[in-house]
């Protein structure tokens, strides 16, 4: 069957898409704006293995990590804010739904990397007489950091992808700017095409790149 | 003060139950086609020949880095497009979550059958096993239970993944939530009941699936 | 020659601009056991992965028992087709440094699995098989036993059993000792020593100049690629005539009594070379 694409009325709407993209980028930039400071507190308290707290932490972590993006996004749009009495936009809800389930991901990337450097690196650092912020900051974090780069940006495209699920609560974030050109344009394969061509690219090339970062800082193991 | 009641979802049962079971048939489909879908990409991804490396390669790179909701949105609409037949959310869903979970599972199968150290390739051949029977007394018994963790967590992904299918209304749990909270007026019960099903269910999963994986660090 | 195992012929390895092996010729004779000796980088490992075909070996010609292996193409080059390769290796048995025992499956069934899927052997047959040849190497009492709960001896015994149960022709051994703690070494030396002693043929890269003194019938020493020096142990061994192989002996020996091999005299015999690095 031939069908006649047509992309040029798309981009007559590009406006539409622009604005979108946008507020995709500011939308994902917000919630790791929640996410990494976040992850980092959390990592080193359960780290620091104080009895109840830690426990608690990694319940709290492990549910935000097990509920599906979508629903959180749901309940931080429908029902938080009727619990907290309070009033907030979309953009609120969503930042805090992906912000905080980006923690709960990265407090795992954090305190999984600083786990993994093996155990006699403490000692020996231990054994030089350093104290354990210095062994922290100059034998454990920077072994620990090259390990995590690739994780670490994997949650991140994670959580730019999953930024796309705000469309749910029509928030005007890259795929609701989508369905609204493509019910003015009649061309939502155009549109969708676009919008994945748009996803693809912006993630490919990021990805390049860490794989570029990760070489550069890379050491013989 | 909010008052919960949660008493309407117990009235309201059958329609809960729907929901439930549109999101195991999707769970299931994705997740049988998936693995399919993932243990022929694994091997193009391993095969001598560089066309199909460079075809499963570049079915791994495009189908992760396109956010599943785009991919649902743009098979529901250009399916009736395409082929003239009438918009589908189920057909729509299952394709995209299906390839979804098959990128996925590509890179759970292919990394586990690259973990098997070249010793054991030396071993096997040495005995006189040729690459067929490697693969199959050598090395995929060991990579199946490498694997098993990454592969449960991927499970996990794709029974969260469903919950997408209800923006296109797909009748699955979260959609049903949906259209429950409108008609009785209690988003805040209908929500909260639909995460807690899925951290029940998902939780202890996730959390036997941690274990396999400490055990297989401790044990090789 | 009806007694010629192996004879290779002006055999030649590349891995890109490296030439790793230089045209060498070797005979192995039936029930003859060859050591080969060299420094690392030498090209001796090399030589035995390309004798049972875990590399591809690039010009020359290999013949097991009389027959060319591999077809001659019209250009002189020889093709090595998967199948006859596979029949190949069967009757070429190999042992690893690194073991390389299959960790999912109990010493028994290591043994086991070459039989019964190559060699069409019923269960029942593969288990006799087993337990035949593990006891040949003293260790039918680990038979249950999983490669990860056995000492690298131990491990190290099963490989060889598991070689031997394809009933091979010769035998390959590839450094098995390197990968050893120094008191393991002895008893996978004396299984060795057992074979040597059961008619077995075997060819073998090892540093352990002791055993090559007291076991082999020939030695070969390796140095880029060729073959620098060759004849029996005491004349490589004690009276070298090429001055690279007399610096190897000089630079690797150290003194070291192995307890296996009282019925031989020890003095300067019982020599042992370490790999530097």
């Amino acid at each position: 069957m031939a069908y006649e694409w047509d992309f040029a009325a798309v981009f007559r709407h590009s406006d539409l898409l622009l604005e979108g993209a946008a507020n995709t980028f500011r939308l994902a930039g917000s919630a790791l704006l929640i996410a990494l400071p976040l992850g980092l507190a959390v990592a080193m308290l359960r780290l620091a293995r104080i009895p109840v707290l830690s426990w608690l932490l990694a319940i709290t972590t492990d549910i935000f990590r097990t509920a599906p993006s979508i629903v959180l996004i749901y309940w931080f749009f429908f029902a938080f804010p009727i619990l907290a009495g309070v009033d907030f936009a979309g953009h609120t809800a969503v930042t805090l739904a992906l912000g905080l389930q980006t923690g709960a991901y990265m407090a795992e990337v954090f305190r999984g990397g600083i786990i993994s450097v093996d155990r006699g690196q403490w000692q020996a650092a231990t054994a030089l007489g350093m104290g354990s912020a210095t062994r922290m900051r100059t034998i454990i974090l920077p072994q620990a950091v090259r390990r995590m780069i690739p994780i670490f940006f994997t949650r991140i495209t994670e959580l730019y992808k999953a930024t796309s699920l705000a469309a749910a609560i029509s928030y005007a974030e890259i795929v609701q700017m989508a369905n609204r050109a493509a019910s003015e344009t009649f061309r939502p394969m155009e549109t969708f095409t676009i919008v994945a061509l748009f996803f693809f690219t912006t993630i490919f090339c990021v990805s390049r790149l860490v794989r570029a970062i990760e070489r550069r800082v890379a050491v013989p193991e | 003060m909010h008052e919960w009641d949660f008493a309407f979802l117990i009235d309201q049962r059958h329609f809960i139950l729907q929901g439930l079971l549109g999101t195991l048939r999707l769970a299931v489909v994705s997740l049988v086609a998936g693995t399919v879908i993932g243990l022929v990409g694994a091997t193009a991804r391993l095969s001598g020949s560089a066309i199909l490396r460079a075809v499963g390669t570049g079915y791994v790179e495009f189908f992760r880095n396109i956010p599943v909701l785009v991919q649902i949105f743009w098979l529901y609409f250009s399916i009736p497009i395409l082929t003239g037949v009438q918009p589908n959310a189920y057909a729509a869903a299952a394709i995209a979550t299906s390839l979804y979970a098959g990128a996925y599972l590509t890179e759970v199968f292919r990394s586990g059958i690259a973990s098997i150290e070249k010793g054991q390739w030396d071993g096997a051949r040495a005995v006189g096993f040729g690459h067929g029977m490697t693969m199959r007394y050598v090395v995929l018994p060991q990579a199946f239970r490498r694997v098993l963790p990454a592969f449960t967590n991927q499970v996990l992904e794709i029974v969260k993944t469903t919950s997408v299918a209800s923006t296109i209304a797909y009748a699955e749990l979260l959609y049903s939530a949906k259209l429950l909270s409108e008609q009785e007026f209690r988003p805040i019960e209908a929500y909260t009941a639909v995460g807690a099903a899925f951290i029940l269910v998902l939780l202890p999963t996730s959390a036997i699936a941690g274990m396999m994986e400490r055990r297989l660090a401790r044990h090789g | 020659m009806a007694d010629e195992v192996l004879r290779v012929e002006g055999l030649h390895k590349h891995y890109g601009p490296l030439h790793v092996l230089r045209g060498i010729d070797l005979t192995v004779r039936r029930g003859e056991a060859v050591v080969i000796l060299g420094a690392s980088g030498s090209g001796k490992s090399t030589l035995l992965r390309c004798l049972n075909f875990l590399e591809m070996p690039g010009a020359g010609r290999i013949h097991l028992e009389g027959r060319l292996v591999g077809r001659e193409a019209r250009d002189g080059r020889i093709r090595y087709p998967n199948r006859e390769l596979s029949a190949l290796r069967m009757r070429v048995g190999m042992v690893f440094q690194q073991f390389n025992l299959f960790p999912h499956m109990t010493a028994e069934r290591n043994v086991m699995i070459g039989p019964m899927k190559l060699r069409g052997l019923s269960e029942a047959e593969a288990r006799r098989v087993a337990a035949a040849n593990l006891e040949k190497v003293g260790i039918l009492e680990k038979a249950r036993s999983y490669p990860a709960q056995l000492s690298g001896g131990q491990q190290q015994r099963v490989a060889i059993a598991r070689a031997l149960a394809m009933e091979p022709s010769m035998m390959l051994f590839d450094e098995v000792t390197s990968a050893l703690d120094p008191e393991l070494v002895g008893e996978v030396l004396l299984a060795m020593r057992q074979l040597r002693e059961d008619g077995m043929t075997m060819l073998i890269v090892t540093h352990e100049l002791g055993f090559a003194y007291n076991v082999a019938d020939r030695v070969v020493f390796m140095e880029h690629g060729v073959i620098h020096e060759e004849g029996t142990p005491q004349q490589v061994l004690l009276n070298p005539q090429r001055p690279r192989t007399r610096d190897f002996l000089r630079s690797h020996t150290l003194f070291r009594l192995p307890e296996q091999m009282h019925d031989d005299p020890p003095g300067p015999f019982a020599l042992t070379t370490r790999e530097q690095g």
